[in-house]
């Protein structure tokens, strides 16, 4: 997983609320069993007419927004299915974090899972940001997690953000998750096995 | 210090906390695999040269991709699809997981096969692949959607990392009215906290009007919930889930029986326990629902009007409303019972139990399906099929004019051959209305089987309590 320190680029608003996965990334990119090309199913509908041509009108197709590292998204964005391809998609457009009042949760660990950061805020500063990177010439944004502070760049306006101590750890050293639990918590778990068996025996 | 249901099970399971922000460790008991959402989680584990934990804990079931044409094969015709269950099979082999394959007689929906194999019991933590596991709340498990890496975690380590959730309890009081089925109440419920009401939560239901419902409307409130964003659920088990569980296939027997039954009807929420949330409904108050839009809480009582877009304060909300009734085709204050359907469609994890095809039947015997519209009916697993062509109620289907299907998600998510075109409109008993769902440009409204038996008799959106004598069928 790639790690995620400071990352600077354009951000794009996104203010639809419950943007689902389904929209995020149609059906027809679910049937690989691989993780690749996904990037060509994000927002398919949105992105590409019926015809297969970009749609000039969509955010990301518009001159200062093409390129977006970040999205600053409504509310309950990524409801729905829990399919990972949206998260992976994403990831491969270039996405490395998602700013916004409040993610699903499927979603959401799907997203740290595969190194986008998503950052929740306070309505009122996510307007504030939405209103900031509607214009294409104030929408660069550096996310410094560490720091854990997003700062326009026209501006230098800086604002913290919370995050867990897991999550972040994991997001900055580009952790693998199974590796790091079988490295430092397989004995407890073989333990954690066996009076959990004894408790319940009916489950084994 | 009093605890809820969801705290115990949580802590029952707890290998170890991670950080003090609630991230813990947590050992999980089960999971349901399918071919659409498991792949790469099996590659992983491959490139990695890792082992499944357990094996046994696992169960993998084809669902979303097969065809449901009443005639089954082993082999599917769609390339892609047939890719995706060749290498199902491949893992289900090299991981010695056990598969339930097209052809058996134990294949469905994931979250209708596992309840009715006995593999889901109260206290159990469940994670699957699959948003609405949270269906096994209704046995007194707590059961949880989760990505693909997160199941390669929980294959190759038994726990996932995860964060204790905030917990909300909904307590509806009073009786369902005849009509009205769990499918309305859970409708209504998400209609009012939202399609995020219950983001960051796990929901505890609780009341008279769950105590009073039967085990199959309990996992439709509780696989439907997820549209409000719970991120689990769970109802307290009682008399009527040990009856349910009893003599299933995996349950427990004899002795151990005796035990499981007394330590379950033992776990529930302690008298005092305090949740971070409340919300009580009176379940008089539940009218047959449908939704209009393209969110699951657009939706409204059968005799109400669709909305007009002035009504809505917020402006992104207001502006995603005219962009559903725009998706929809639908004029503000048109009758909600006046919109003509093309299709009907009965099937899916939240509605597509014996019970639900009972109730289906109950209107539908008798009459015919509206000229123009093509209704199809899929089990939701290949017992339920066989159950109701004991009961003969295959014979009232197919005498109204639905085609009787063989199991699988269908047109739920409309991953197979069942798909609707742009423009078509469909009475669903499924759990989704979001744009493109059922088929690019599908229009989808969603409600309880019997009220889409009474739309495609109807021809249109239909109050299904002017269509069944319902003091005869109670
Ligand atoms: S029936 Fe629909 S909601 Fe249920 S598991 Fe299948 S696709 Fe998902």
């Amino acid at each position: 997983m790639q790690p995620f320190i400071r990352v600077t680029g354009p951000a794009a608003p996104f203010p639809q609320p419950n943007v689902d996965t389904d929209v995020i990334m149609p059906k027809q990119f679910l049937k690989g069993v691989d993780r690749k090309g996904l990037d060509r199913g994000v927002f398919f509908d949105l992105r590409f007419g019926a015809d297969g041509q970009t749609r000039p009108d969509f955010i990301l197709n518009r001159p200062g927004w093409e390129g977006a590292r970040f999205l600053v998204v409504g509310p309950n964005f990524g409801c729905g299915s829990s399919r990972e391809h949206a998260v992976w998609g994403l990831a491969q457009l270039g996405i490395r974090a998602l700013i916004g009042t409040s993610f699903a949760g499927i979603f959401n660990d799907n997203c740290h899972r595969n190194g986008i950061l998503t950052v929740t805020l306070p309505a009122t500063l996510v307007e504030d940001l939405m209103a900031r990177v509607r214009r294409p010439d104030a929408n660069g944004l550096t996310i410094d997690l560490p720091e854990q502070a997003i700062t326009v760049d026209t501006d230098g306006l800086t604002i913290p953000f919370a995050i867990d101590a897991v999550r972040k750890d994991a997001l900055v050293q580009g952790l693998d998750g199974v590796s790091a639990t079988l490295a430092r918590h397989a004995a407890a778990i073989r333990a954690f096995e066996g009076g959990h068996r004894q408790a319940n025996p009916w489950f084994f | 210090m009093p605890r809820t249901l969801y705290d115990k099970i949580i802590d029952a399971h707890t290998v170890c906390p991670l950080d003090d922000s609630g991230q813990l460790l947590l050992y999980v008991d089960r999971t349901i695999l399918n071919e659409y959402t498991s792949p790469q989680a099996f590659s992983g584990l491959r490139e990695a040269g890792r082992t499944v934990w357990n094996p046994s804990a696992a169960l993998m079931v084809v669902d979303h991709v097969n065809p449901t044409a009443s005639h089954r094969t082993a082999e599917v015709a769609d390339r892609e699809a047939a890719g995706q269950i060749a290498y199902f099979r491949e893992n289900a082999h090299d991981f010695g997981i056990e598969l339930f394959d097209i052809l058996d007689p134990r294949q469905g929906i994931e979250h209708v096969v596992a309840p009715e194999q006995g593999l889901v019991m109260p206290g159990m933590v469940v994670a699957a692949g699959d948003s609405h596991t949270t269906a096994y709340g209704a046995l007194g498990a707590l059961g949880f959607g989760i990505g693909t890496s997160d199941i390669e975690h929980y294959l190759a380590t038994q726990t996932l990392v995860y964060r204790r959730l905030k917990t909300l309890r909904v307590v509806v009081d009073g009786d369902l009215a005849p009509g009205v089925t769990p499918k309305d109440l859970v409708m209504e419920i998400i209609r009012r906290i939202g399609a995020d009401g219950a983001t960051g939560y796990a929901v505890e239901f609780a009341g008279p009007a769950i105590a009073a419902m039967s085990v199959e409307g309990r996992m439709t409130v509780c696989t439907m919930i997820v549209e409000a964003g719970a991120r689990g659920a769970v109802i307290a088990a009682d008399e009527k889930v040990l009856a349910y569980i009893q003599g299933r296939p995996r349950a427990p027997k004899g002795l151990l029986w005796d035990q499981a039954a007394q330590a379950w009807l033992a776990l529930k929420t302690d008298d005092d326990a305090v949740f971070d949330r409340e919300v009580h409904l009176a379940a008089q108050d539940v009218a047959p629902m449908v939704t209009w839009g393209t969110s699951p809480d657009q939706a409204a009582v059968i005799t109400a009007h669709v909305p007009a877009p002035d009504s809505e304060a917020d402006p992104s909300r207001r502006a995603a409303l005219s962009r559903a009734l725009d998706y929809m085709g639908l004029a503000p204050g048109a009758p909600l019972d006046g919109i003509a359907i093309d299709h009907a469609f009965i099937g899916s994890c939240t509605n597509a139990r014996i019970e639900d095809l009972r109730d289906a039947a109950r209107v539908l015997r008798g009459r015919r399906v509206a000229a123009g519209v093509r209704a199809i009916i899929v089990p939701g697993s290949t017992q339920v099929r066989a159950q109701a062509e004991r009961e003969g109620l295959d014979r009232v289907f197919t005498a109204a004019g639905f085609e009787w299907r063989q199991s699988g998600c269908s047109m739920c998510l409309a991953m197979n051959d069942d798909v609707l075109k742009p423009g078509d409109r469909c009475a669903s008993s499924t759990n989704r209305n979001f744009e493109g769902r059922q088929g690019k440009g599908a229009r989808s409204h969603l409600m309880s089987p019997a009220m889409v038996a009474a739309a495609a008799v109807a021809g249109r959106l239909a109050d299904v309590r002017e269509f069944t004598p319902f003091e005869e069928v109670v």
